[in-house]
């Protein structure tokens, strides 16, 4: 998978929890959570979908290192089959 | 299953616990004894909070002492002692009075945990006006709603904030004369002000005027089952509660580090994340960021962390990380645990004994309250699953509704019943404001009704069994069903809306809404994704729901009213219970 193809697998789960905003508009270091108004068990849900459609289980003690596009992205490229 | 009780020995401890035997510290108490521990103001002028959390102690011994450490999200640290903590503070309550704020004017905050956000609580409490936290993650509807039904005069908050949730609904807030922007480095037009240029300017001393014991100090909005949220209202003298809880729950002694991780926008950040502490000396620990499993246990660790006081959303998280991870961390300075907001199941207890190598405590009150009613306390054993004993100086019991204004006690350790206080004590709410008719209603037969169903064991701890009403508890949070009904039936394509708390292991309920649409419009997906955006973009995460499901018709009772208890059997699977009210065309 490119890195351009996760993006916009992280981009649609978003985009289905955070329906009201417009996740395409996100810079790759903006604070995902503070730009689009997500919540604990928003995020929660996120990293739940993302191993669905992915396979990558990610791990609640990596939560805290994954707040932006650009570190969502290299943490799942490095794990993606 | 049955959970056994945990047994302490406090003889062997390093640290001697403040309340050891129960039944005689209840028998000796009295709140006479705890108010003749605070010499008040000085000249007799009476009592306030500001003055015994801050002022009382930059005048003595502790005035170099670390009051208030603050860690922001990116890892800087903010340090105020005792001292500093008066001047900030002070130079606050001046900048207030050269607005022209007094005795009674409401000043709101709507801020993320960040160091202004502390310095403007204490800094209106010593101008005696009335200090009003809107949790930063609402949305616009209940912010504008909060501000107006309080008749804020004066908002404290971000640029973010403001353009986001305030200004586009200036024109609905006319009480509103001020704005302070913490982050603007120059004042604007509209009463928009730079709260550091005014913070600069202000002097940094200041003489708390006379306090009256009753006179109002915090107005905290709480979410009702049929209306608009209310508005609970707290004085000064709330703080006896704050100072004796302090003592014999959170066991707080002289060198304790303190972290209350709740947000000052509920009421648990407010009493135990700002006063409690302070009102004790004790250093008080703010983390800005959103809860991470691992940072906080490195908080834990790196900042000597001894009182914890927690949410069961968050311990759950932390069960997710493993015991292994957890333990790896040292935690030995950790020496009591506290969990509120929602009961703590029996398995979580006990989890905090393998990985924390320290139970947990589960303690019960709620807005109303002030301040904790029943709790585990520190050196009593604990019976995992239960909300624990009443405070000293607390008289609670079972009770059953017998007619309009009488109630009976029930004894019966099994039976369920309301969970009831006896009023009077400091920190009991004085009123719901504007709202004299449904404060009134809370108290019957000479007890206030708490909201909540519960059960007495035959030794005296108390079991959370329910809520009497609709109101949903998610992530700790009240959130009333009618206000998420009444905006989602705002758009054009729903007819009606029932919302109900659906039970979720991680953050014991969330918000789940029924939505009946118009005829001729498709039940899509993307009209699902619409609503949820439409009610998220008004309501805010913390209120919005998560989840939405069409129903061609809402159960309703013969008076048209939506029967939210009957989507919730429906949804558990659980027997619907009563149904001759129900409208038979459902």
């Amino acid at each position: 998978m490119t890195d351009e193809q996760i993006r916009e697998v992280v981009l649609t789960i978003l985009r289905r929890i955070a329906p009201e905003s417009d996740p395409a508009a996100l810079g790759p270091d903006d604070n995902i959570r503070r730009t689009l108004d997500i919540d604990s068990f928003d995020a929660l849900n996120f990293f739940i979908r993302l191993d669905e459609e992915l396979g990558v289980s990610v791990p609640e003690a990596d939560y805290g290192r994954l707040h932006t596009l650009a570190e969502i992205v290299r943490y799942l490229a490095a794990r993606v089959q | 299953m049955h959970w056994a009780p945990i047994e302490k020995q406090p003889q062997s401890w390093a640290v001697r616990p403040n309340l050891l035997d129960y039944a005689v510290t209840c028998a000796d108490f009295s709140w006479d004894d705890v108010r003749r521990e605070f010499a008040g103001l000085p000249g007799g002028r009476g009592f306030n909070i500001a003055h015994e959390a801050v002022d009382r102690h930059a005048a003595g011994p502790r005035r170099d002492h670390l009051a208030l450490r603050w860690l922001g999200s990116d890892d800087t640290v903010r340090d105020f002692t005792y001292g500093e903590l008066k001047s900030q503070t002070s130079r606050c309550a001046n900048l207030l009075t050269g607005l022209g704020l007094g005795k009674g004017d409401t000043v709101a905050v709507l801020a993320d945990r960040i160091p202004e956000l502390y310095i403007a609580a204490l800094g209106t409490l010593k101008n005696t006006s009335v200090f009003c936290p809107l949790f930063s993650a609402f949305g616009p509807e209940p912010v504008c709603q909060r501000l107006r039904r309080g008749d804020a005069r004066v908002l404290v908050t971000t640029e973010r904030q403001y353009r986001h949730k305030v200004a586009p609904f200036r024109a609905t807030l006319p009480r509103l004369q001020h704005i302070l922007l913490v982050d603007a480095p120059d004042h604007g037009s509209d009463g928009l002000l730079s709260w550091s240029r005014l913070m600069a300017e202000a002097a940094d001393s200041f003489v708390i005027p006379p306090t009256d014991p009753e006179d109002v100090a915090v107005l905290h909005f709480t979410s009702g089952t049929t209306g608009m949220p209310k508005g609970a209202l707290h004085v000064h003298q709330a703080a006896l509660i704050h100072y004796i809880t302090g003592r014999y729950v959170l066991d707080f002694h002289p060198d304790d580090v303190f972290w209350c991780t709740a947000d000052p926008g509920w009421v648990t950040g407010t009493s135990y994340g700002i006063i409690a502490p302070l009102l004790h000396g004790i250093t008080n620990l703010v983390d800005e960021a959103d809860f991470d499993a691992t940072r906080w246990c490195r908080i834990l660790e790196t900042q000597r962390v001894s009182v914890w006081y927690t949410a069961p959303t968050a311990i759950r998280r932390f069960m997710r990380l493993g015991v292994e991870p957890v333990r790896s961390y040292d935690l030995s300075r950790l020496r009591v645990i506290h969990s509120v907001g929602e009961p703590l199941n029996p398995e979580a207890v006990v989890w905090g004994e393998k990985a924390l190598g320290l139970p947990i405590h589960d303690n019960w009150w709620q807005t109303e309250t002030g301040g904790i009613m029943i709790a585990n306390f520190p050196a009593l054993e604990i019976r995992p699953g239960s909300m624990g004993r009443p405070l000293p100086g607390i008289q609670a019991a079972i009770v059953r509704r017998t007619g309009p204004d009488s109630v009976e006690l029930i004894a019966d350790p099994e039976a369920h019943g309301d969970l009831a206080l006896r009023p009077g004590w400091p920190s009991m709410f004085r009123g719901y404001l504007h709202d004299e008719e449904r404060y009134r209603a809370c108290f019957v037969g000479g007890w206030y009704l708490t909201g909540d169903l519960a059960r007495r064991d035959g030794d005296g701890y108390f079991w959370f069994v329910g809520r009497a009403d609709d109101i949903i508890k998610t992530s700790g949070h009240m959130v009333g069903p009618f206000e998420v009904e009444s905006t989602l039936m705002e758009h054009p394509a729903v007819v009606e809306a029932g919302v109900i708390g659906k039970p979720d292991p991680l953050i014991g309920e969330l918000v789940k809404a029924f939505v009946t649409i118009k005829p001729g419009i498709e039940a899509s997906d993307e009209l699902r994704l619409e609503l949820i955006g439409f009610a998220r973009k008004r309501l805010g995460a913390a209120v919005a729901p998560k989840e939405i499901e069409f129903q061609a018709n809402l159960p309703k009772n013969k008076a048209g009213k939506i029967m939210r208890r009957l989507l919730k059997a429906r949804e558990l699977g659980l027997p619907e219970g009563d149904l001759s009210t129900l409208e038979k065309s459902e």
